[in-house]
């Protein structure tokens, strides 16, 4: 490339241009997983290992994060939420993202995998691969079942967090597993709810405009019903206990009150009083998903002073 | 001979440079620190000295313990 094909380039791409590319919203729910998953753990990581791990799982949905936005720059475009990312706003080209997705994953594979343990990097490999190539590449544009088989995706961290301590995958790592994939659906539908979405213009089937808002509201409440056993089931495991438990107990009769209060709603309703149902289960589904990672914390925190679990 | 910058295109790119900087000197600190750590997890000294590529008899027992 010549000097003055570079300098006629309107505008050069920032260093927060392309941390935009990594999703770091994403990235910190990604985080805060993944370090429960981590430090639950009956084995002990060093520090400064357990940070490295973090990064690289961090880093590791970043790139992949970039490669569904190189993948879907077209879908992006025709979307007013997703307009103004740093592909379809021309702030980044789509060589580039797909080079950082690529290079940013190589990274963070290889240095987990010579971190931690080949585990470890294989399901952050996988995870990579489920986000950009199963969901953002086949589901996405396929069925409006999208959002639930993609949601394994975002369910991955803590049990990476799990192998990077332990080597291995067990009950509690895929109960941590299926409580984040079971949770996906009901939040996410309950956000599709009461948003104004455009993904009909964008050619994205979702099941609110592919089934319609009834069969979303029975979604959601099946969902939620199915959740409530996984997220009570954890509290029986080694890494649950009385504090779990009780936070369990307490936010699935919450969320679970919620969903049905959705299930018996109409759009009349719905239009009545501004969705102030579904944004309310949104929020809370929110709460539901911290809290119980926050549970789990907590049990781990007092098992150190020897008053945590069922022992 | 002195270094100039002078190409406009140094000073626009600034920013990124300086960032892609720190990105690889903190990689460079993560690679040193993952080595410190996972070199003293060792703890013997006989398997710190196996981290040298030279061949060390002495520091294997059967075949240091006839010497």
């Amino acid at each position: 490339m010549s000097d003055i094909s570079v300098s006629d380039h309107s505008y050069e791409a920032n260093m927060g241009d392309y941390f935009a590319l990594l999703k770091p919203r994403v990235m910190s729910l990604v985080v805060f997983t993944a370090l429960v998953g981590l430090l639950v753990s009956p084995v002990p990581v060093h520090p400064f290992i357990g940070f490295v791990a973090i990064l690289c799982i961090a880093v590791g949905a970043g790139a992949s994060g970039a490669l569904n936005m190189w993948w879907d720059a077209d879908i992006d475009a025709r979307m007013k939420r997703t307009a103004g990312r740093p592909i379809p706003s021309g702030r980044v080209a789509p060589g580039e993202a797909l080079g950082i997705g690529m290079a940013l994953s190589g990274f963070a594979i290889v240095l987990l995998a010579l971190a931690t343990n080949f585990l470890a990097a294989f399901l952050l490999t996988f995870t990579i691969f489920f986000y950009a190539v199963v969901y953002s590449m086949w589901l996405k544009r396929a069925t409006p079942q999208n959002i639930v088989i993609g949601g394994a995706a975002g369910a991955f961290p803590p049990m990476i967090g799990w192998a990077v301590a332990t080597g291995g995958v067990s009950i509690e790592s895929v109960l941590m597993f299926a409580l984040i994939f079971m949770w996906t659906p009901p939040h996410f539908w309950a956000l599709a709810l009461f948003v104004k979405s455009d993904y009909g213009n964008a050619g994205v089937p979702m099941l609110t405009e592919t089934h319609g808002r009834d069969a979303t509201r029975k979604h959601v409440i099946v969902y939620t019903l199915l959740l409530v056993p996984v997220a009570i089931g954890l509290g029986f495991t080694s890494i649950g206990g009385p504090v779990y438990l009780a936070v369990a107990v307490w936010m699935n009769a919450w969320f679970l009150k919620g969903a049905y209060d959705i299930w018996r709603r109409t759009d009349a309703d719905c239009e009545a009083d501004k969705h102030r149902v579904e944004i309310k289960v949104f929020k809370v589904s929110l709460y539901y998903l911290f809290s119980h990672f926050g549970a789990l914390l907590i049990e781990a925190a007092l098992r150190l002073y020897g008053i945590g679990g069922w022992s | 001979m002195t270094l100039r910058v002078e190409h406009e295109l140094h000073e626009r790119r600034k920013g990124r440079n300086y960032g892609l900087g720190l990105i690889l000197a903190g990689f460079i600190a993560i690679v040193f620190g993952l080595t410190v750590v996972k070199v003293l997890q060792l703890g013997d000294t006989a398997e710190f000295e196996r981290f040298d590529h030279v061949a060390r008899p002495q520091i294997i027992p059967e075949e240091g313990a006839g010497e």
